[in-house]
């Protein structure tokens, strides 16, 4: 019975929840995306309140720039289709092309970090707008950093998961894996989304 | 395979438990850990009562007053009832709805040490830097400005453990929506699963809140952050909400299981079923979301305006609707019922006229107005042991108490479980019942000293005298517990006459807890086979291959790496080095976990007919 568990044939529809172990995990991290939700509101509402309490450093409209994080929010977006994609062959049992999707998520969350380290670095060093400066810059950098955080800790749970099962198809045991790795990932895309509003829309217009 | 383990010695015991992800073993694990904590809290509590036993006291000095206040309210909610609640859940829920196990052994196990190594990691404290002082509540700016490590210890000490507690409840909520038995529905849960599902429900959607507060406190104290500096536009108000957003919940998350230890209590030894079921089962839920739209009450002094003061008094009172349909719940459950007063039905019963003392003191302080004078006064320090005490720590009893056969096979004397609880509960009762006056009479809270000829020596020292009582009590538990496993005689898999699945089984009950999946076919499935059939709970599937997931050492690491890492977070300039290896610990034990498979294995069902039970359930 073991053994079926890591069979790469005649998998069912849903691989992901065919078994108990994977609908249990399946549920769990469901349940866990709903305190994950309440972590980042918590975030939300204290950058809220701080986000006009600038001391006497520079405020939201003055730093904020829309191109870049336009482009991030757009890089993030297509990423999160991408694992679509991903989910879509791993349920058609065909790895390849599974592996191949997962690795274009990976690259778009690369390109997204390395745009969102840039833009930290460029707020550091041109605007002298540091993580110390003002109530409204350590909620500005904890809010986005915790997010950027959470695609770190993504791309390493996804490189990890392919390198793992490089050699190996999809199977009963892999797929919740898979499945899971994929709903954290447009978890994190959804709160860009809200980031992206208000954040920086309502910095730079509210 | 159990039976090599009895006779295992104590090195072989050590990294059973060590590495176990067996409910049963976790929940004696969250047993022996909390009741450790439990101690050390009421050690505190003696510290504190001592002090105040006489005006002008010079017993222990301010500075150590504050860190003893401290610490005895953090261990007590989050390292002694917390992990109590979570040893009786671990012990009984999936014997209650006839699993074979929880949802998630592994992170079950690591729940059980992320509290652990929080607990030892805010204790530390004590020896390294003196420890917190700002209070439990850790309120911004005192917490900001306490000198010292203290406070860093509360807020890193406590992430670790909340990490843990948030795991656990998960843990819960997937184990009950997934691994009921056939027949078990909702409806049929027994009420302590029912609790227990919703305090887990509680625990999820409140723990994040914690954790961001204590974050942002820990990037304040730490890495130069500004939220709860006004000089640099921050706001000491948020800590106050997100600590109360956590903290109000979290009350009910304490006394929610409580409640369900108590309706299996008086339901089993009324010989009734609960009267009013699906009523208890709503008023949990109730009580659940209302819990989480009141937190404010904690803040009325602090300047929200009339308007959100009175929406937060009307919705805490609103609180006491649900609750008092419990109260008459268990009232008609007793009435008529073939009452057996065994030691936790009295705790059920000294429970009952103790909490309501609590609630009718929670409703006057949830009139906004008058609290402006209850607030920071003793009054507030009698009403919330009167919940605490009188409600989880009496829950807690009677249900270690009622469930010590389940879990050890062995059954605690009942003479001393008598003399525990009457010590107890009059000690209780003498040292809260005054602090209610003493608060009235303006005796504020966390004071190191009061002044004498005030008033206030003759409540003082009844407080304290009663607080010698419940010492002397506890001392008796402890007494009843050594010499009970001692002499370690064995009693049946159902010593009280019980009603729910628990009790179909042996006492310790095998670590596949069924061998057949048993079949429920009402409420009180127990009750329902010994009226209606023959006493014996159906299999729900013919006798086969049972899987049990793989034990490890990793749930172990994982928290010990977070713990290392703690210490250098902390210190920081050299110490960075700590935080790195805790780090790159609990970071590579996390890969590991992934990259090895881990399918557990079979008990076979050649093995299975083997094992002897006591015939209940095969």
């Amino acid at each position: 019975m073991a053994d079926d568990m890591l069979k790469s044939t005649n998998l069912p529809q849903n691989p992901e929840r065919a078994t108990l172990e994977g609908r249990n995990k399946f549920m769990g991290f469901w349940f866990f995306l709903g305190g994950e939700t309440v972590l980042f509101a918590s975030l939300f509402g204290t950058f809220l309140a701080l986000r006009n309490s600038t001391a006497e450093g520079p405020a939201a409209n003055e730093v904020f720039g829309l191109e870049l994080v336009f482009i991030m929010t757009m890089v993030l977006l297509t990423s999160s289709l991408t694992s679509v994609y991903a989910m879509y062959h791993m349920k058609n049992n065909d790895p390849k092309k599974m592996q191949l999707w997962l690795g274009i998520t990976v690259a778009l969350g690369f390109v997204f970090l390395g745009f969102e380290i840039y833009e930290f670095y460029h707020y550091v060093n041109h605007y002298e707008f540091g993580y110390s400066t003002s109530a409204f810059s350590s909620a500005f950098y904890t809010l986005v950093g915790f997010h950027g955080a959470h695609v770190a800790f993504g791309l390493v749970w996804i490189i990890g998961l392919m390198i793992r099962n490089a050699k190996r198809g999809v199977n009963l045991y892999n797929a919740p894996k898979f499945y899971i790795a994929s709903l954290y990932w447009h978890f994190i895309d959804v709160v860009w989304v809200f980031i992206f509003t208000v954040v920086y829309l309502m910095g730079k217009v509210g | 395979m159990s039976t090599t383990a009895r006779k295992a010695g104590f090195g072989a015991t050590l990294w059973d438990y060590l590495t176990t992800v067996d409910h049963k073993k976790i929940g004696i694990l969250y047993l022996i850990g909390g009741f450790f904590f439990f101690l050390l809290g009421g050690l505190e509590a003696m510290l504190i009562r001592i002090q105040l036993i006489a005006p002008d006291n010079e017993f222990i000095s301010a500075q150590f007053y504050n860190e003893v206040l401290t610490m005895h309210g953090t261990t007590m909610i989050f390292l002694a009832a917390m992990p109590l609640i979570f040893a009786l859940m671990n012990a009984v829920l999936p014997l209650q709805i006839g699993a074979r196990d929880v949802a998630f052994p592994f992170v079950n196990a690591l729940g059980f040490w992320l509290f652990f190594f929080g607990g030892v990691m805010l204790n530390v404290s004590w020896f390294v830097t003196g420890a917190p002082d700002a209070g439990w509540t850790a309120y911004a700016p005192l917490s900001i400005f306490s000198e010292g490590h203290g406070v860093d210890f509360y807020a890193i000490g406590l992430q670790i453990a909340g990490f843990g507690t948030l795991m656990g409840g998960i843990n819960f909520i997937v184990t009950v929506v997934n691994m009921r038995a056939p027949g078990m529905t909702y409806m049929r849960m027994p009420l302590f699963t029912w609790t227990a599902f919703i305090a887990s429900v509680l625990i999820l959607f409140a723990f994040p809140a914690l954790t961001v507060g204590l974050f942002l406190l820990t990037f304040d104290r730490l890495f130069g952050a500004n939220f709860f500096d006004p000089s640099m536009g921050g706001n000491v108000i948020i800590w106050e909400h997100l600590f109360w957003i956590f903290g109000h919940p979290e009350v009910y998350i304490l006394i929610l299981p409580a409640f369900g230890v108590f309706s299996e209590v008086i339901s089993t030894f009324a010989k009734k079923r609960l009267f009013g079921y699906s009523s208890m089962v709503f008023a949990t839920v109730l009580i659940a979301f209302l819990g989480f739209m009141v937190w404010a009450h904690h803040m009325f002094t602090v300047g929200l305006g009339p308007i959100a003061n009175s929406i937060f008094a009307v919705a805490t009172m609103a609180i006491a609707v649900p609750t008092g349909i419990k109260i008459f719940n268990w009232l008609f459950t007793l009435w008529g019922g073939s009452i057996r007063l065994t030691s936790p039905m009295v705790f059920a019963l000294g429970f009952i006229p103790t909490f309501t003392i609590g609630g009718m003191t929670g409703v006057m302080l949830a009139s906004a107005a008058a609290d402006f004078q209850y607030h920071d006064s003793y009054f507030v320090v009698a009403h919330f042991h009167y919940v605490i005490v009188g409600g989880t720590v009496l829950g807690i009893f009677a249900g270690i108490i009622y469930w010590w056969p389940k879990m050890f096979g062995t059954m605690l004397n009942e003479k001393l479980n008598h003399w525990f609880f009457w010590l107890f509960f009059i000690g209780f009762h003498l040292t809260f019942f005054v602090q209610h006056f003493l608060g009235l009479m303006g005796m504020p809270r966390r004071y190191w000293k009061f002044q004498g000829e005030q008033g206030l020596d003759l409540f003082n020292l009844i407080s304290t005298i009663g607080a010698l009582f419940m010492a002397v009590g506890t001392i008796i538990f402890i007494y009843n517990v050594i010499v009970t496993q001692t002499k370690g005689q064995k009693v049946s898999g159902d010593p009280w006459d019980g009603r729910t699945l628990e009790w179909a089984i042996p006492s310790p009950p095998p670590f596949y807890n069924f061998k057949q999946e048993p079949l429920v076919r009402g409420l009180d499935p127990l009750w329902v086979e010994k009226m209606e059939g023959d006493g014996k709970i159906k299999p729900a599937e013919p006798l086969g291959d049972i899987h049990m997931p793989n034990r490890s050492f990793v749930p172990f690491v994982m928290s010990l790496g977070l713990f290392i890492a703690g210490f250098g977070v902390m210190y920081q300039g050299g110490y960075w080095i700590l935080a790195v290896i805790g780090f790159a610990i609990t970071a590579g034990s996390m890969l590991y976990r992934s990259f090895k498979d881990d399918l557990g294995y079979h008990v076979h069902k050649e093995d299975l007919e083997d094992e002897e039970g006591d015939g209940s359930n095969g």
